[in-house]
């Protein structure tokens, strides 16, 4: 495998606004050909983090790199980094062709060349036909094309995406959001990618950095995010999880021994711990098993009370109490569904690995 | 809920309407009037058309207030335009300012904003009194030039407002989408905020245009010896006594103003109608790229 | 880092009003600022001021002459707005309920004739009013009255004309105002047992208020401050404030001593101003 170029980088981003630190020193490294993610609740400082490598932002401090030189006091239009707003920010007063070929314009391309190449992104987009049309004659999907199309045209080394889809509903978003990986892959394009919606980001990426208070919580790929989250946020923000409350027992090499609700657990961990210790297990709803029976017998069990179940078309949803209070939400499939009844006595199992030990966050904010 | 009028506020609607044209109709109907002598004001005897006549006639003197109206009128307008729309986009969007000197600034550009649009707040006569007090105060002969500069004034608030709301309500991300995309900040000013500012721009200036045409009180204290605008023209046929030529003028320039009113509401009705239709075609593309 | 504390990467456009802000500080604010240093000051001859200085001019504002035109002018300035209110309240709100093909056409009928000159639409009046005029012929051939009546030159003429040029002054705020009104709030206090009239007392007049406010200041100011109306319409004995002025320095050219009697006004204003920005109005609301 050929070494990956960096692209971007983003050296101790600092960002306050009157006296809120929006980005609160952010380190990221960007290689060329990527599809990178920015994930979070809102007011994480994800678009302020955007708009700090557009340009339209300056940072507080900290520097910005791209292929190499420092950009971080380049005005916007001097950048070779296109955004493609939220709202899209199409000009209303252009009809989708002048919108398009509004950045070559203004660098003074060619009538021809610039005909050629509006065709070109016309096509790449799908929107042959549509070149006469106002902003406002579009529809939404039509718009975000547009806007799409007129960063495009100018071949950035690096495209922003700023929640581009957030306007759309879910169909049109499913389907949007397969082409924008097409294109992506197909163009090369490195993508920043700014979403709040956890799918989305896990469908797309090639990496995904989990935000939170203006710092990064987890930079992982999709799988490493979802499978071993490092924080308790980063475990509930992604899938549906829950987190229990355990103390640690005995540790040997590799493996801890955890206390929950008087059950002894295996864990795996590769942190150094002290028996007597307070730890946050996280198990996926989608992990766990139920049955009614102590069969099988694996090493990771539980026993509770089923206080809750719900049919909810593929899956079953069920509530199990622990005996000291804390509750297990559980997902199973319902091919294999059983005759469970709230008030039963139920076991609940999982395999080792699918347990996760995690830093407890959820105070910080 | 949207309740329908009963026919009560229909009556009442009517019956205002009527109480506002009342005056226009009996100006309108006089300057019809067949009667030459002394009571033309008064007594309707049949219909002619002697008044227009008369109207039209070099002697009785209304060309030259009119072309005088008109050319302060074109300056002014003019002149605020640039004033106004110049001033709406320095000032829609104010950046916070840290530094001291910042934040004077911005306190100096907030008070002169409201000095700006005072002239629209205090009666017309103060600001006439003060205009007059100030050109005598610079030894500016009164004329054509101290017309234009009072009209610019009571004009420019106009202008502002209306762009500063345009350009207000606009999505600050397109200047933004500009920048990124390679516009310089002059190139964005004349690419996109130029562009998009300019049917306030148009509308501030059709009122300003209206104002300075119509104004009697400001031109009254700063007009000099050899200019004469309409409304003064007049106000002194109208106070000296009552020539029923007055008629003819005003009904000329009521239709005017009916036929300039008619076309921009055509027009308005047109684009309405492109609007719908555009929505239509939006909300059919919505449907099929749904598909 | 003096550059990152201007957050964005934005050229200040700020320095593109500066054109207007100093032709306003010059021709607003300098000429204003004058006016108040020169009722400190006496006439002079042919026009001019100078020593001595002093609040003589004011002093002999104080007395029953001006007094008496100074509540005359407001007494008509006030029933100016009040009867501005009564009439083009419910113009306003009827028209915000009209059907919007009936509301363009209502709007545009409103708006020709304040587009014409206002003196054509005075002397409209002056037709109308004077004792050979249309409307005492009509009453005379109704059988309603024997003899002419006097209006032309009363206050009676003033007063007409005055709510006459105001009133679109207040349709226009308030029918904005109504007209952004969320109609689903008089529904769900009728919901919730309010009758028609206590709705609107509740609900519709509160929500419309800011238009009310901006109308009434709409209406007042300028009425304390017409001089032609009055010229036109009225008598010798009305003399208000705005025919005060004008006379002093037209007829006296005592240029000093009318610009006391503009200061008084420009301070009643700035009052009245003040109290509507007080209770939340824009100056916003007087363009539309």
């Amino acid at each position: 495998m050929p070494e990956k170029k960096v692209l971007l980088s983003l050296r101790g981003l600092h960002k306050t606004f009157d006296t809120q630190e929006a980005v609160a020193g952010i380190d990221l490294e960007v290689y060329e050909g990527e599809f990178i993610t920015l994930l979070g609740p809102s007011g994480c400082g994800k678009t302020t983090t955007l708009r700090i490598i557009a340009g339209l932002e300056m940072p507080s401090s900290g520097s910005v790199f791209l292929d190499g030189k420092d950009i971080t006091r380049l005005a916007p239009e001097k950048r070779e980094v296109n955004t493609v707003f939220q709202n899209y920010a199409l000009f209303p007063h252009m009809n989708v062709y002048k919108n398009i070929a509004y950045g070559l314009t203004l660098r003074g391309v060619d009538k021809n060349i610039i005909k050629q190449k509006v065709d070109e992104m016309l096509d790449l987009t799908q929107l042959k036909g549509y070149e006469k049309r106002m902003p406002s004659q579009l529809s939404g999907g039509q718009r975000q094309r547009v806007a799409i199309a007129r960063s495009l045209i100018l071949s950035p080394k690096l495209l922003l995406l700023d929640e581009p889809l957030g306007a759309l509903d879910l169909q049109l978003r499913r389907q949007m959001q397969q082409e924008l990986k097409q294109m992506q892959r197909t163009l090369g394009i490195t993508f920043i990618y700014i979403t709040h919606d956890q799918e989305e980001a896990i469908t797309m990426s090639d990496r995904i950095a989990l935000m939170r208070a203006g710092r990064f919580v987890q930079l992982d790929t999709p799988r490493g995010l979802y499978e071993q989250p490092r924080t308790a946020f980063a475990a509930s923000f992604i899938g549906e999880t829950n987190l229990l409350t355990a103390t640690a027992q005995a540790a040997k090499d590799d493996e801890v021994l955890l206390d929950i609700a008087g059950f002894t657990l295996p864990c795996t961990c590769t942190d150094w711990v002290t028996p007597g210790e307070k730890l946050l297990l996280s198990l996926r709803a989608e992990r766990l098993h139920l049955s009614k029976t102590p069969v099988p017998v694996p090493c990771c069990r539980v026993t509770g009370e089923l206080v809750h179940t719900q049919y909810a078309g593929g899956e079953r949803l069920s509530v199990v109490s622990l005996p000291d209070g804390q509750t297990l939400r559980v997902r199973t499939s319902t091919e294999t569904d059983q005759d469970l009844a709230p008030g039963a006595t139920v076991y609940c199992w999982w395999n080792q690995e699918s347990g996760v030990l995690v830093r407890d966050d959820r105070e910080e904010a | 809920m949207k309740k329908k009028n009963s026919p009560w506020a229909n009556v009442y609607l009517a019956l205002i309407l009527i109480l506002l044209y009342l005056p226009i109709l009996v100006v309108v109907l006089f300057s019809f009037n067949s009667n030459p002598g002394r009571t033309a004001n008064f007594q309707f005897e049949g219909f002619s058309l002697q008044w227009y006549e008369a109207l039209f006639n070099p002697a009785s003197g209304y060309g030259g207030p009119l072309m005088t109206s008109v050319t302060i009128a074109v300056w002014s307008v003019l002149l605020s335009a640039i004033l106004g729309t110049l001033g709406a986009i320095g000032l829609v969007r104010r950046p916070v300012k840290k530094s001291i000197l910042g934040r004077a600034g911005n306190a100096a550009l907030s008070l002169g904003e409201q000095v700006a649009v005072l002239p629209i707040m205090i009666p017309e006569l103060i600001l006439g009194i003060a205009l007059m007090a100030l050109f005598t105060l610079m030894k500016l002969p009164f004329g054509m030039i101290t017309l234009v500069l009072s009209h610019v004034v009571f004009c420019v608030p106009y202008i502002f407002i209306t762009v500063r709301g345009r350009l207000s309500s606009l999505d600050p991300g397109l200047e933004e989408a500009a920048r990124d995309l390679g516009a310089t900040p002059l190139k964005v000013l004349t690419t996109i905020t130029l562009p998009l500012a300019m049917p306030a721009v148009v509308s501030g200036c059709l009122l300003a245009f209206a104002m300075s045409m119509d104004d009697f009180v400001i031109s009254f204290f700063v007009n000099g010896p050899q200019t004469n605008t309409l409304p003064l023209k007049i106000y002194s046929s109208v106070k000296v006594g009552v020539p029923p030529h007055v008629n003819a003028l005003c009904t000329l320039m009521l239709a005017a103003v009916f036929m300039i009113v008619g076309l921009s509401q055509l027009w308005q009705a047109r684009t309405q109608k492109r609007l719908k239709r555009d929505e239509k075609q939006a909300a059919r593309a919505r449907a099929m790229s749904a598909n | 880092m003096a550059k990152a504390a201007l957050g964005r990467h934005q050229t200040s456009r700020q320095p593109m009003a500066l054109p207007m802000v100093l032709y306003a500080a010059l021709f607003v604010g300098l000429s204003l600022l004058y006016i108040i240093g020169l009722s400190l000051m006496t006439r002079g001859a042919d026009f001019t001021a100078g020593a001595p200085y002093g609040l003589h001019n004011y002093e002999r504002i104080v007395s029953p002459l001006y007094l008496r035109s100074l509540l005359q002018s407001l007494r008509l300035a006030f029933f100016t707005a009040l009867f501005c209110l009564a009439l083009g309240y419910p113009f306003a709100y009827f028209m915000a309920k009209a059907s919007s093909r009936a509301r363009t056409w209502l709007m545009m009928l409103l708006i020709v004739p304040f587009w014409t000159n206002a003196l054509i639409r005075i002397y409209g009046w002056k037709i109308l009013l004077s004792t050979t005029g249309p409307l005492n012929q009509m009453f005379l051939s109704l059988g309603l009255i024997e003899k002419p009546i006097r209006m032309l030159y009363t206050d009676f003429a003033v007063q007409v004309g005055m709510i006459y040029a105001m009133i679109p002054f207040m349709v226009l705020p308030v029918y904005s105002a109504v007209e952004r009104m969320d109609w689903a709030m008089v529904e769900a206090s009728r919901d919730l047992g309010a009758s028609p009239f206590r709705a609107f007392l509740t609900v519709t007049l509160p929500m419309t208020l800011p238009g009310v406010l901006a109308g009434l200041v709409l209406t007042f100011i300028p009425s304390i401050g017409l001089f032609f109306i009055s010229d036109l319409l009225g008598g010798s004995n009305t003399m208000l404030w705005g025919n005060m002025v004008h006379n002093e320095l037209l007829k006296s050219r005592d240029l000093p001593f009318a610009s006391a009697l503009s200061v008084v006004l420009l301070t009643l204003t700035g009052l009245v101003i003040l109290v509507y920005r007080r209770m939340g109005g824009k100056a916003d609301s007087m363009v539309f």
